[in-house]
C-alpha cells in the first residue's frame, strides 16, 4: 500500500538519509493559520527537537505527522526501514502507525483504567492477529501471542523502569511514571520514529534527568528516531542532536543546539532579547495543559 | 406547655438533630407511600377503599420492613463505608489475590451453575416458563448488548432487531414463512444461518454507522429497529406481515438412533437454553480478557489514543456490534423456535431499551452483572406480580423498575455487579478524570 513520492527537496537536510521528510506544509482552520508552508526533514536514528513559542504550530505538526489532522496542502513523506516511502498524508492514524511512527501525547493519554501492564500490552498487540474467533476459542496462536505479548510488554516496562508497577492502575501512577508509561506503549507498536510531544512537561527536576537518559536509551539502544517537542531548553539542548525553531507556523532556524542558541531570530522570537543561554524558558512549567494550536501566547515578550 | 408537646418537641428536635433517626423516619415514611402506591385502586363507590385496602392490611408491614432493610443499609454504608472499602482495596491490591480469587470465583460458579441445574426442576410449570421465557433468552440478550455497550461503550438502541432477524432468519430456514429456502432445515441446523444473518446485518448496519459518536449511533440504531419492524409488518409476501408466522418447528435431534424432540415442556427448553448460555459465557469470557476485548476498552477510554497505537477503531467498533447482533439473533432463532411463532409486534424499541436496562443495571462490561442484572430484573416482575402478601399490580411494575434504576444510578452507578475496569473509570469520573459512561461520546477534542 505504499505510495511511492518523488522526495521532495527538503530546505532542512541535504543528505539522503531521511527518515521523514516534510515539504510545504500548511494548516488552517478555519481563517487561522496554524502552519504555513512547514518543510523540514530527519535523518534515521536522530533526535531532532522542534522548539518554538506556544502557538508557534508544534503540536500542530506532530498531528500532521501522525495523521490525526489533514493539512491543506504539502507533502509528508516517511522512508521505512525497508526502503518503501508512503505520504502520510491523508491515512488514518492507526495506519500512520503501523508505518511506524508512534507518539505520545501533550497531556498524557493512557488508559486509565487499565494496569500499566495492560497499556503496554495494547500497544504490543496492535501488531498481532488474533481475531475474535480465535480469542474465543484461544487457539493456539491465541496463546502463543498472549505469551509473546506478555513476555514484550514486561520487558518494555523493564526498558523503561516500570516493572515494580506493572500491576498498578494507570491512572494511579505519578506524573513522571505516566509519561515513561506513554512512551513504553507507544514503543510496543514498535516504530521507527517516535514522537514526543512534551515528555518533560510537569515532571521535577529528578524525573526530567531520568526521562533524558530514557530517550538516549530508546535512540541509542533501540535505534528509534525521535522527534521531540519540548520547552525545556535545557533537557533540549543537552538532548537534541539538531534543532528546528517554528515560530508563527514557519520553520525560522534549523541547525544544532550550538547555532540554534547563536541563532538572532532564535533569540528574538523565543528567548527573549536578552537571550541568555540555556536558559529555561519561563513558560515551560505551565505549558503542559494548554493546547498549542490556539495561539493565546507568543513567549515571554522582552 | 404540657408534657405532651414537649416529648412531641423532643421527637422533632431528634429528627433534626439525629441523621441516623431522620434517615429511619423517611425510610419509614418511603415504605408507607410505596405500600399505598402499590395496593388496589380506590374507585368512585368507595373512594377510600386504596387507602384501606394498603395501609390496614398486612402487607404493610412488609414494606415498612422493606423501609428498614434499606434504613439498615445505608446506615452501615455510612458509618462503615469506608472501612469496607478501604478493606476491599486492600484485598485487591494484595499481590498474593490472584490465587485464591480463582478458586473461589470458580467456587461460586460452580455453586450457581448447580442451583441453576437443581431448582427449576422443583418449579411449577409456570415458574418454568418464566425461567425460559423471561429470564433465560434475556439472560443471552444481555449477554450480547453487553459487548457492544459494556465492551465496546456503542449506545445500540436498536439491538431486538437482529432478534428480529434470528427470529425471521429460523421461520426462514425451517419453512415456516410465506418464501421457501431450497432446503428445509432441523432448528438446529438453522442457528448458523441465524446467527450468520444477523452478524451480516450487524456488519452492514455497523460499517457504515459505527463512524458517528454518541447520540448519532444511538439514533441511527434506534431508527433501524423502527425499520425492521415495519419492514416485518408490511413485507407481507415475505414474513406473513402483522398477523406473524405459526408453525415454526420446535428443537428436535435424529442423530445416531437417539430421537429426541423439544416440545411445549419447558424444562428442557430450560436445560437447551442454559447450556448455550453457559457456552455464550465462556467464549465471551475469553474474548474480554484477550487482545480484542482489550482494544475495546482502550477504544472506549480514549478513541485518540487508542488509534495513534495501532488499533484500527472501526474494525473493532463493527466487530463489537456484530459480535453482539449475532448473539441477539441467536436469542430470536431459539425464542422463535420455542414458542412456534413470530409476530412484528414483538420486536419494539421499549425491548431494545429494556435489555439495555438490564445490562446496564447489572453493571456494564461485566459478564456476571449481564447475568445477574437480566435474572433479577426479569424475574422480578412476575415474583412481585405473583406474591401473595406484596401482590404488586401487573401494570405498575414497570413504574417500580423505574424508580429502582433511578436510585441506582444515584447510589450504585456501576450496576450490581461492576467490571473492575468499569469501576476504575466511575471512579476516576468522580476525581475528574475523563468521563465514566462512555456512551456519552465526547468527541475526541482537541488532540493535545
Amino acid at each position: 500500500m505504499s505510495t511511492t513520492v518523488a522526495p521532495e527537496p527538503s530546505v532542512a537536510l541535504a543528505d539522503g538519509d531521511a527518515i521523514v521528510e516534510v515539504a510545504d506544509v500548511s494548516l488552517s482552520f478555519g481563517g487561522v493559520t496554524s502552519l504555513a508552508g512547514v518543510s523540514l526533514g530527519q535523518r534515521r536514528g536522530e533526535i531532532l527537537a522542534v522548539i518554538g513559542p506556544n502557538g508557534a504550530g508544534k503540536t500542530s505538526l506532530f498531528n500532521c505527522l501522525t495523521g490525526v489532522y489533514t493539512p491543506q496542502a504539502g507533502s509528508i513523506v516517511f522512508h521505512d526501514a525497508k526502503g518503501h516511502d508512503t505520504q502520510v498524508i491523508g491515512r488514518k492514524a492507526h495506519v500512520v502507525n503501523r508505518l511506524g511512527i508512534a507518539r505520545t501525547f501533550q497531556t498524557s493519554r493512557l488508559f486509565n483504567a487499565l494496569t500499566a501492564f495492560e497499556n503496554v500490552k495494547i500497544g504490543v498487540e496492535s501488531r498481532q492477529h488474533t481475531g475474535p474467533v480465535g480469542a474465543m476459542l484461544r487457539l493456539p496462536r491465541t496463546r502463543r501471542e498472549e505469551r509473546e505479548s506478555d513476555a514484550r510488554s514486561s520487558a518494555l516496562l523493564d526498558f523503561v523502569g516500570l516493572h515494580a508497577r506493572a500491576n498498578e492502575v494507570a491512572s494511579s501512577l505519578p506524573y513522571g511514571d505516566r509519561r515513561r508509561l506513554e512512551i513504553a506503549r507507544a514503543l510496543g507498536t514498535v516504530p521507527e520514529l517516535l514522537l514526543l510531544d512534551e515528555p518533560a512537561a510537569g515532571t521535577n527536576p529528578s524525573e526530567k534527568v531520568d526521562l533524558a537518559a530514557l530517550i538516549r536509551r530508546v535512540n541509542a539502544d533501540m535505534g528509534v528516531s525521535v522527534l521531540l517537542i519540548e520547552h525545556d531548553m535545557r533537557l533540549v539542548m543537552s538532548l537534541a542532536h539538531r534543532i528546528i525553531v517554528l515560530n508563527f507556523g514557519r520553520v525560522i532556524a534549523a541547525g544544532s543546539p550550538e547555532e540554534i542558541q547563536r541563532n538572532p531570530a532564535v533569540i528574538e522570537a523565543y528567548l527573549g532579547s536578552t537571550g541568555g543561554e540555556g536558559e529555561t524558558s519561563g513558560g515551560a512549567a505551565d505549558a503542559g495543559g494548554r493546547p498549542d494550536a490556539g495561539g493565546d501566547t507568543r513567549g515571554e515578550e522582552p | 406547655m404540657s408534657a405532651a408537646p414537649a416529648g412531641r418537641l423532643e421527637l422533632v428536635r431528634s429528627l433534626k438533630t439525629n441523621t441516623d433517626a431522620r434517615r429511619l423516619f423517611a425510610c419509614l415514611v418511603g415504605g408507607l407511600v410505596l405500600a399505598l402506591m402499590t395496593g388496589p385502586s380506590g374507585s368512585a363507590s368507595a373512594p377510600t377503599s386504596g387507602f384501606t385496602g394498603s395501609i390496614l392490611n398486612p402487607r404493610v408491614f412488609g414494606f415498612l420492613g422493606f423501609g428498614a432493610a434499606i434504613w439498615l443499609l445505608m446506615t452501615v454504608r455510612h458509618r462503615f463505608g469506608d472501612r469496607i472499602r478501604a478493606a476491599s482495596d486492600r484485598v485487591q491490591a494484595s499481590p498474593r489475590r490472584l490465587l485464591p480469587d480463582r478458586r473461589l470465583r470458580y467456587g461460586i460458579y460452580a455453586v450457581v451453575l448447580a442451583i441453576a441445574i437443581v431448582y427449576p426442576m422443583h418449579l411449577s410449570g409456570f415458574w418454568q416458563e418464566v425461567l425460559v421465557d423471561q429470564v433465560g433468552v434475556y439472560v443471552l440478550l444481555a449477554v450480547g448488548l453487553n459487548v457492544v455497550v459494556g465492551y465496546a461503550g456503542l449506545l445500540d438502541l436498536g439491538y431486538i432487531a437482529f432478534y428480529a432477524i434470528g427470529a425471521y432468519s429460523a421461520a426462514y430456514w425451517t419453512g415456516a414463512l410465506p418464501i421457501h429456502p431450497f432446503v428445509h432445515l432441523n432448528p438446529f441446523w438453522a442457528i448458523p444461518f441465524a446467527i450468520l444473518a444477523a452478524t451480516i446485518a450487524g456488519v452492514i448496519l455497523g460499517a457504515p454507522t459505527l463512524r458517528l459518536r454518541g447520540d448519532y449511533l444511538a439514533i441511527v440504531t434506534l431508527g433501524f429497529g423502527e425499520i425492521i419492524q415495519i419492514v416485518a409488518t408490511n413485507l407481507t409476501g415475505v414474513t406473513g406481515g402483522a398477523q406473524g408466522v405459526i408453525g415454526i418447528p420446535h428443537f428436535s435431534i435424529h442423530l445416531f438412533g437417539i430421537r429426541y424432540a423439544w416440545g411445549i415442556n419447558n424444562l428442557p427448553y430450560y436445560y437447551l437454553l442454559l447450556g448455550f448460555v453457559v457456552v455464550v459465557l465462556v467464549l465471551f469470557r475469553s474474548l474480554e480478557n484477550s487482545r480484542v476485548g482489550r482494544f475495546w476498552t482502550a477504544i472506549r477510554e480514549d478513541e485518540v489514543a487508542a488509534e495513534a497505537s495501532g488499533i484500527n477503531v472501526l474494525k473493532y467498533k463493527v466487530m463489537a456490534f456484530a459480535i453482539g447482533a449475532s448473539t441477539s439473533g441467536f436469542a430470536g432463532m431459539l425464542t422463535a423456535s420455542k414458542i412456534a411463532f413470530v409476530e412484528p409486534g414483538d420486536f419494539t424499541v421499549q425491548l431494545s431499551i429494556l435489555i439495555l436496562v438490564l445490562v446496564i443495571f447489572g453493571g456494564m462490561g461485566s459478564l456476571p452483572g449481564a447475568v445477574v442484572g437480566a435474572a433479577v430484573l426479569q424475574w422480578a416482575p412476575w415474583y412481585l406480580r405473583e406474591h401473595p402478601i406484596l401482590g404488586f399490580q401487573q401494570q405498575d411494575i414497570y413504574i417500580y423498575l423505574g424508580a429502582l434504576l433511578v436510585v441506582m444510578m444515584i447510589f450504585r452507578p456501576e450496576g450490581m455487579i461492576p467490571s473492575r475496569r468499569r469501576r476504575r473509570e466511575i471512579g476516576l469520573a468522580e476525581h475528574g478524570v475523563g468521563h465514566a459512561d462512555a456512551l456519552s461520546g465526547t468527541g475526541p477534542g482537541p488532540v493535545a
